[in-house]
């Protein structure tokens, strides 16, 4: 049943897929903004336009230029980036690494810090302390990803500099890494004073992302919490005399982390987009700094091979938490 | 009770620990920079290490980087002034039909082989080949059939242009190694480029840092800092934190609020000088814009100075005339007056009042330059009181760039202009003259103005007529040339920087103080 489930998935993730990179590749020719003109220098004349055009191969139609770029992705290739001269694939699969690791440090903060709410808030239901932690849930989620980010610099960057402002890693390390994926190859290699320099960048744009994903998290499993310790299981949890952190631990963590888990799932997904900015604030050199830039410069092939990554990633996860679900629910497992 | 002691000391441990990681972590940027290395926080990120291809080659904020690794042909000194480079010697023949340049000896290459004349050639020939995808290809074609005798370089004039050897030092004018170029081809080039520059190539790690090593064979002397690491911090507000922290020694850019602030601050000090970049407001030749009357009231109705010290915190150099001070063509004696009576005289002659305004849209960028949007809506405030009513129209730069060359802009747009070379082909050229792809106003009178001066061989005669054009141009106010930016650099008082007119940031140009 489950492989039947994923074999649909994949095949629907194909055809959602080629839906993205159709509109991607519409909207991006239809959006203002020509990449050649971008590079025109001081007495280019029309000749010198046409002529870098054709060189771009933007001087054909748009179905043609489509079904070009669409058999070379089938073969693997996605074009070569206008603004970087290397092959796209290369560039954002290189770039892929250092967001991921972002975005899943950011998701293990949210994790620990909204999962440590919801547990003290529903620990201290219907208390000033509940109303504390709805308090700090609120200032959380109306605070914008990048504008923690600045907050977080002026705090942690200038008035008590303990942390890096930009990039991944300092520049007068030498990194003798294999992968991109430094901070997994840093523990891995058990070369803890890189690990603590990757942290010292990442920290701060994770956190930046994770606060507003923290506070959904606390608030939901927090709501969910509350609902489960009234059900009579776990009122006989309590009579058998376990403790109340025990019993919220023990017996309401696991049913009332489901609903969570679906949200969490969609919004790392938001997470994953939000990096755009924030790596952007924090010179961070991932996926999103790069889509900026590919904007910035109207470079077409790069915007849409970052999108499409983009849009696998978001597929994937998506299909990591309905699989997830599905074995954690055991009415869906059996059903 | 014991439980909650061991949770409380738990906890004070980890906080601890916690806090001590993160001193230690404070504590190495700061032994990074005593260790000598100057650490700067750049505005803008190094797409590719080729100089003279793909949309970095035009960009002019990059050349900073490139001239540190890179040697130009021709040297440009921080006054904009030509002296001797990788060419100590360069001009035309007699007649002007050939072309001659003399190459410095003793030179050697970041990998220690020789630079020679065949290294100067093949960069120039390179340059000039449409399939490289150089941008400047059509300026680079107009010499060529080299030839060598020692250091002595002799070429055709293919098509005269009096400005040939200032593109040597202007953007794609970098000299490229023949022989290392040839044996690792474009993208071993990209993965480990040389020059024969002040700083060789070190590590580089794109969208984060680039770090440079001296030079110590470099034909100017060796620079003054043993390594130099440039981050991208593309944020404004990231840069000055970078700063202000201590974690970059110095930055570039940032606003001007920001820059009188940090300057203020102990150790810290900065340089505000102006640079080869205006402001100005296009105006295309349709619609109202065809009335004289209507674009002489639209520029007499802007009071500059009071924008530039209003907005700019007194931070720009109002202009007349597309042409700065430090330009070649630079005449003080035309001037423009901000007199708003006159131009409700001359709106009213065209039949327009403050009751009855003339209308237009007006396009402007919203966050490309420094307060670029707000100076649109102090014009549109000031142009209101005169009887011109404009609404203004955001766009992105990119979108800017398109209708430009498709000479579809609004009646009037707000645009920055550089010219680091400081030729006036460079700026009131190419931005005035209607078959360039730059221009927007396109009337037949200027075009017949400007065309003979493209191929004027004497220069003194060349420089008078694009003055009397630049005051043409004035009296028929067929552009709004707004002011000339001023550049902040902060820097650690430590360090003395010198800035140059272009706005590159050179690290070869700082020393300690």
């Amino acid at each position: 049943m489950l492989l039947k489930t994923l074999l649909a998935r994949l095949a629907s993730m194909v055809i959602t897929l080629f839906g993205v990179a159709v509109v991607v590749f519409v909207i991006i020719r239809v959006a203002p903004g020509d990449p050649i003109a971008m590079m025109l220098p001081p007495g280019a004349s029309d000749a010198d336009v046409e002529r870098l055009r054709a060189l771009y191969g933007l001087d054909r139609s748009m179905p043609e230029q489509f079904l070009i770029w669409l058999g070379g992705v089938l073969q693997g290739d996605f074009g070569t980036s206008i603004s970087l001269r290397q092959p796209v694939a290369g560039l954002v699969l290189g770039r892929l690494p250092a967001t991921l690791e972002l975005s899943a440090l950011a998701l293990v903060i949210a994790l620990v810090l909204g999962g440590f709410l919801a547990i003290f808030g529903a620990r201290h239901r219907a208390t000033p302390l509940e109303a504390g932690v709805d308090l700090t849930n609120g200032a959380a989620l109306s605070v914008p990803d990048f504008l923690w980010g600045l907050v977080l610099i002026l705090l942690f960057g200038v008035l008590w500099p303990v942390l890096e402002i930009s990039g991944r890693v300092s520049p007068r390390l030498d990194l003798p890494f294999a992968t991109q994926f430094y901070l997994v190859e840093s523990i891995l290699r058990l070369r803890f004073d890189l690990t603590a320099d990757l942290l010292s960048h990442m920290i701060m744009p994770a956190l930046a992302l994770a606060l507003p994903l923290a506070a959904i998290i606390a608030q939901l499993l927090k709501q969910s919490l509350k609902e489960v310790l009234n059900l009579d299981y776990v009122t006989l949890a309590r009579v058998r005399g376990y403790s109340e952190l025990r019993v919220i631990l023990r017996e309401g963590l696991r049913n009332a982390a489901l609903p969570t888990l679906t949200l969490v799932g969609v919004q790392f997904t938001f997470l994953i987009g939000g990096t755009v900015i924030v790596e952007r604030l924090f010179s961070y050199e991932g996926l999103g700094n790069m889509a900026i830039d590919a904007v910035i410069n109207r470079d077409l092939p790069l915007i849409q091979g970052i999108v499409l990554l983009f849009a696998v990633i978001f597929i994937l996860v998506n299909l990591a938490v309905d699989l997830t679900y599905s074995l954690l629910n055991p009415r869906l497992r059996h059903g | 009770m014991t439980q909650t002691r061991r949770a409380f000391l738990q906890t004070g441990i980890g906080l601890g620990v916690g806090l001590s990681a993160l001193g230690k972590l404070g504590l190495s940027a700061a032994v990074a920079q005593e260790s000598g290395d100057l650490t700067i926080a750049y505005n803008v990120n190094l797409p590719s290490w080729d100089p003279t291809t793909g949309p970095s080659a035009v960009n002019p904020t990059i050349q900073g980087i490139y001239q540190s690794v890179f040697d130009q042909f021709i040297l440009q000194k921080p006054d904009l002034t030509f002296d001797a480079g990788l060419l100590t010697e360069w001009g035309w023949n007699e007649d002007k039909t050939q072309v001659f340049m003399v190459v410095r000896e003793g030179v050697t290459w970041h990998d220690g082989s020789p630079f020679s004349a065949e290294d100067v050639v093949f960069s120039l020939e390179r340059a000039a080949k449409p399939e490289t995808g150089s941008p400047m290809q059509f300026v680079w074609s107009k010499i060529g059939n080299f030839t060598i005798e020692g250091n002595r370089i002799t070429g055709d004039v293919i098509e005269y242009d009096p400005t040939i050897f200032k593109w040597m030092s202007f953007l794609t004018g970098y000299v490229l190694p023949k022989a290392y170029y040839e044996e690792v081809g474009p993208e071993g080039f990209e993965a480990a480029p040389i020059g024969t520059g002040p700083y060789k190539v070190d590590r580089f790690e794109r969208n984060a840092y680039l770090r440079l090593v001296a030079n110590p064979d470099y034909w100017g002397g060796a620079p003054a800092f043993e390594t130099v690491t440039i981050k991208f911090v593309t944020d404004a507000a990231s840069r000055v934190a970078e700063v202000e922290s201590g974690n970059s020694l110095v930055t570039l850019e940032i606003p001007y609020e920001e820059y009188d602030r940090l300057v203020e601050k102990e150790g810290l000090t900065g340089e505000a000088h102006p640079v080869s970049d205006i402001g100005m407001i296009f105006l295309n030749d349709i619609d109202v814009m065809l009335d004289k009357n209507v674009r002489l009231a639209a520029h007499h109705a802007i009071d500059k100075q009071l924008i530039i010290d209003r907005l700019l915190r007194g931070y720009g150099v109002p202009l007349a005339t597309l042409e700065t001070p430090e330009y070649a063509a630079y005449d003080p004696s035309i001037t423009f007056e901000h007199d708003p009576e006159k131009a409700k005289e001359l709106l009213a002659a065209s039949g327009y009042s403050t009751d009855n305004p003339v209308r237009f849209t007006i396009q402007t960028t919203r966050g490309f330059k420094p307060k670029d949007y707000e100076m649109i809506q102090a014009i549109v405030g000031m142009w209101r009181k005169v009887g011109i009513e404009a609404e203004i129209e955001v766009y992105e730069i990119a979108k800017h760039y398109e209708l430009r060359a498709a000479d579809q802009l609004a009646p009037a747009a707000f645009y920055n202009w550089g010219n680091s070379v400081g030729d006036p082909t460079t700026s009131t050229g190419f931005a005035m003259f209607g078959p360039s792809p730059h221009s927007v106003w396109d009337s037949e009178d200027l075009v017949a103005k400007i065309a003979p001066l493209w191929a004027e061989q004497d220069e003194e005669k060349r420089i008078q007529g694009w003055k009397d054009v630049s005051r043409y141009i004035a009296e028929e106010c067929y552009v709004i040339p707004l002011l000339q930016y001023v550049q902040p650099i902060v820097h650690d008082a430590g360090i003395s920087v010198v800035p140059h007119a272009s706005g590159a940031l050179l690290p070869a140009l700082m020393t300690p103080a």
